[in-house]
């Protein structure tokens, strides 16, 4: 019997990869400033807030379900830690912990709502994407919140890599990605996420406890949402009451372009971040090139629907 | 048997719905004008600080303020249905910022042929004579007043700008932004188009969204590709903010010169800092006033005001410099909309 | 023939969902070494019995009993780990994973040591080698255990969910109408598998409206009717036509000979 281990990874999850490549060789050639290791190094910065949403997100979407409140409940996280610290004073760590935690309560409350009440994803976290919002304006009074310690931004600074210039968060941001995916594709936990997006019925007849993968999916989702609130409280230096409105779609973008199925059980996480990347080489390269950003929003559209169809095709080829 | 002893009660409660009825119809007679405010947001501060002023318009004038917004800037349906509303309920002027200067036409044709005076604020419909008048700020204007501070405050060293703007096609931006050109010296669109005037001079131009982190990432972007710059044009304060803090990550920030639109609080504040160089303000609350002002007049004298009218922008600088008007912080602060 | 003895018994089983009464007093008695088929008619009572021993549901009255002991199961996973495996009709496979992955959903195999127990990663090659090594007992001819179920026939698929059953199963296995929806030769190929099940010693249940593969690999015949047992019968004695009167009710239950009786 042939026990031939797994071949190369099908053209599907090759696809963002091949697609960041041919971006960043484009616009290599076309520009003079692009290819260089400071250029580089900041774009990665400039992605990190919306790639660290992206794990949550590609957690919950591998489940088949999806997340439109992940940019919202960021901005209420950046809210509640930044204003802890410049209003009450709470010592920095504390503070973080607090805002992760209200994070990931609502994530516990999206997870709560899809499986017991056994809401639709998309209905459920348009109704969070609201709330969140709401609260963020009403706790913060829709002011910025300034005037933060060194240590609270801290994972904004960068030191030097060669030419580069790598901000602590961008590190961050990988381990948590490599993180992610060896969770995903080395233990049973991880596994059965995948199980539960591809058939939730099997996964219940065989006894894993779907509920529970579930909502443990939302609410870690939470907690990586969490996180991009202090990265992005680390980037822009405050915390920002109106942040967060598009991440929610930039987040889905990104998981769409790294290759995850919308209808769960399938994608590779390491993707995503890929995915988020060459959204960022767009808008950097094609700024430097002088082009209108109208532009960048066509081309992102045109990657969304080759990376959807790639996606189809490599499937029914492999059959 | 036991339904007559009811009737009595039943007629004298019929008789006193009668008289509540009669009683708030009588009062609503007695013409309390009604007049409704829509905004493009519920939140931005900028029209928060517009209902409150139409609201304290409002109370001093005995008149009745409705209002309503839509969900997010570019949501006309919510514009749309918010008016109707408005005007079922009886309101005979409607004060708008339309969030779709072309879409929202055909709501207010409908809401004029009723009879309703409908004013824009803050920004025209497009065309602009689709409302029967503009309380606005001149915001080509406003971009005037900063181009030529920063042309001023730039001195001797060359004019390398770096321009942040909106986004593409929105009339509010193109007018600061051409503005700003126009005030520099150097040539530029006039206030009709939608056009982003280019010039050799402008080494960059990015779009910011009028938001912090995406004009901290434009002018990141930007500073790739031109890191000797010495002028920034920014839409809006969040965008300076943005800015500021990328020039500072790069450790560029002295000697760059800053400016904006917007004059709320919080920007205010900045220039005080020494974040912005200098500012227009805007003033949404006069913009609301007169506003609920010419409410009033329709109501009692049935006359409409008509065309475009200037609720005035002035410059505010930490520092004057020579040839150019400008108020300082404490002026601006006074003066400035949003929280103190 | 000398009378094997019992695996599984059931006696006076009854299920009621509000009104209707799906079990009324049924028997049920599965004999070591065998393939026993249950079937019946629609609403004769045959899913809410086999629901009844595999877990699925609990009856409200009568006794169940494993290998002489009396059981109560309050969910599948008790049955599970008292040995009884099902194979249901809708396969209960994740497409998009592998076959090794799929046999092991759910109960996966996990390194030793630090690797294992802290960070709990899988071991993945043990799971390969094991999957390997109980397909090729049952003779189960896929090449590969790393392709996608999706990748595979429907027999193929259907062979997959059958070995998985019988994999794990250490008393019964359970399949429920495992030749559905396949064409001739994938019927042939998993009747081939349930036969090789039961020759390893594992006795088989078969829920199926397939006469024709009924009678080729049933060692009896369970009749099941109005929510009880009509009548167990033997396949190689009565003939076809004689079997469906029964389950219809054409053939009342006395008027069997005694022969076609098992």
């Amino acid at each position: 019997m042939d026990t031939s281990k797994s071949k190369l990874p099908p053209i599907g999850q090759l696809g963002p990869f091949i697609a960041l490549f041919i971006a960043c060789a484009f616009f290599a050639i076309t520009t003079d400033h692009f290819f260089s290791g400071g250029n580089l190094s900041l774009i990665l910065q400039q992605v990190m807030v919306v790639g660290v949403i992206a794990i949550g997100q590609t957690l919950i979407i591998l489940t088949a379900g999806i997340d439109l409140s992940c940019g919202m409940v960021m901005a209420l996280g950046s809210i509640v830690m930044t204003k802890l610290v410049a209003d009450m004073g709470v010592p920095v760590p504390i503070a973080v912990l607090a805002g992760i935690g209200v994070t990931a309560l609502f994530g516990l409350l999206n997870g709560l709502l899809v499986t017991r009440i056994k809401l639709p994803p998309f209905i459920v976290t348009l109704g969070t994407f609201n709330i969140a919002f709401a609260i963020t304006q009403l706790y913060s009074g829709a002011q910025t919140v300034t005037e933060l310690p060194d240590s609270m931004t801290w994972l904004g600074n960068t030191f030097a890599l060669g030419s580069a210039q790598v901000s602590y968060g961008v590190v961050l941001m990988i381990a948590l990605y490599l993180g992610a995916w060896f969770w995903l594709r080395e233990t049973g936990a991880g596994r059965h996420v995948y199980a539960v997006g591809n058939n939730p019925e099997a996964t219940r007849l065989v006894g894993i406890p779907t509920e529970r993968v579930l909502l443990g999916v939302y609410v870690l989702a939470g907690v990586f949402y969490g996180i991009a609130s202090l990265l992005a409280v680390a980037r822009t230096g405050v915390g920002d009451p109106n942040a967060g409105q598009t991440e929610n779609l930039d987040a889905i973008t990104a998981v769409v372009l790294g290759g995850t199925s919308l209808f769960g059980g399938r994608g590779v996480i390491l993707g995503s971040l890929a995915g988020a990347v060459v959204v960022g080489v767009l808008r950097n390269g094609l700024t430097l090139m002088g082009v209108s950003s109208v532009y960048q929003v066509l081309v992102t559209g045109i990657l969304v629907i080759l990376a959807v169809t790639v996606d189809q095709l490599s499937r029914k080829a492999s059959r | 048997m036991t339904r007559f002893p009811a009737a009595p009660t039943a007629a004298r409660l019929a008789a006193l719905a009668a008289a509540l009825a009669a009683s708030a119809f009588a009062a609503q007679a007695a013409d309390e004008p009604v007049i409704g405010l829509i905004t493009k947001t519920e939140t931005n501060p900028f029209f928060v600080k517009m209902k409150e002023g139409a609201a304290e318009a409002a109370k001093a004038k005995g008149a009745k303020l409705l209002t309503g917004a839509g969900k997010t800037d570019g949501d006309n349906a919510g514009q749309v249905t918010a008016m109707e509303n408005m005007i079922a309920g009886g309101a005979k002027t409607i004060l708008i910022t339309p969030s779709d200067s072309k879409a929202i036409l055909p709501a207010i044709k409908k809401a004029r042929d009723k009879g309703v005076m409908v004013i824009a604020l803050d920004s025209p419909t497009d065309p602009a004579d689709g409302t029967d008048a503009l309380f606005a700020t001149d915001n080509y204007k406003a971009g005037v007043l900063i181009g030529q501070y920063a042309k001023a405050a730039l001195g001797a060293k060359p004019a390398k700008i770096v321009m942040l703007d909106l986004f593409p096609g929105h009339p509010v931006g193109a007018q600061r932004h051409n503005g700003f050109l126009k005030g520099f010296g150097l040539p530029a669109p006039d206030a009709k188009t939608n056009e982003l005037g280019k010039d050799a001079a402008i080494v960059c131009m990015a779009d910011s969204f009028g938001d912090r982190a995406k004009g901290q990432t434009a002018m990141e972007n930007c500073l790739q590709k031109a890191p000797d710059v010495t002028v920034v044009y920014t839409i809006n304060e969040p965008a300076a903010a943005g800015a500021y803090n990328a020039l500072k990550k790069a450790g560029k920030e002295k000697g760059v010169v800053i400016v904006s639109v917007d004059g709320g609080c919080e920007g205010v504040a900045n220039v005080g800092k020494g974040v912005i160089t200098a500012t227009s303000q805007q003033y949404p609350l006069k913009m609301a006033a007169m506003g609920v002002e010419a409410g009033v007049d329709y109501a009692k004298t049935g006359k409409k005001v008509s065309g475009y009218t200037d609720t005035g922008v002035t410059l505010i600088a930490a520092n004057a410099v020579a040839g150019v008007e400008s108020k300082d912080v404490k002026t601006g602060t006074e003066l400035c909309w949003g929280k103190k | 023939m000398a009378t094997q003895p019992l695996v599984m018994q059931a006696k006076g089983l009854v299920k009621r969902y509000g009104q209707v009464t799906a079990l009324d007093g049924a028997d049920f008695e599965l004999r070591a070494g065998e393939i026993l088929a249950v079937i019946g008619d629609n609403g004769a009572g045959k899913s809410s019995l086999i629901k009844a021993l595999s877990g699925a549901t609990i009856p409200d009255e009568g006794e169940i009993q494993l290998d002489g002991r009396t059981i109560r199961f309050k969910n599948p996973m008790d049955a599970r780990r008292a040995g009884i495996e099902c194979c249901y009709q809708d396969l209960a496979v994740a497409p998009a994973m592998t076959i090794t992955e799929n046999l092991f959903l759910g109960r996966e195999m996990r390194r030793d040591g630090f690797l294992g127990n802290v960070l709990r990663m899988l071991d993945k090659k043990k799971m390969l080698e094991t999957a390997v090594a109980r397909m090729a007992d049952l003779k189960v001819g896929i090449r590969s255990m790393t392709q996608a179920v999706e990748t595979l026939s429907g027999g193929q698929r259907q062979c997959v969910a059958v070995a998985r059953a019988a994999a794990f199963a250490e008393h019964v296995v359970i399949l429920d109408e495992p030749t559905a929806a396949l064409g001739v030769k994938e019927g042939n190929m998993v009747l081939e598998l349930i036969r090789r099940v039961r020759d390893k010693g594992l006795p088989v249940i078969l829920i199926s409206h397939n006469m024709p593969h009924v009678f080729e690999i049933a060692d009896r015949i369970h009749v099941a009717r109005l929510g009880k047992r009509a009548a167990i019968l033997n396949p190689k004695k009565i003939s076809m036509s004689d079997t469906v009167a029964v389950m219809t009710g054409a053939m009342p239950p006395e008027q069997i000979p005694a022969e076609c009786l098992a």
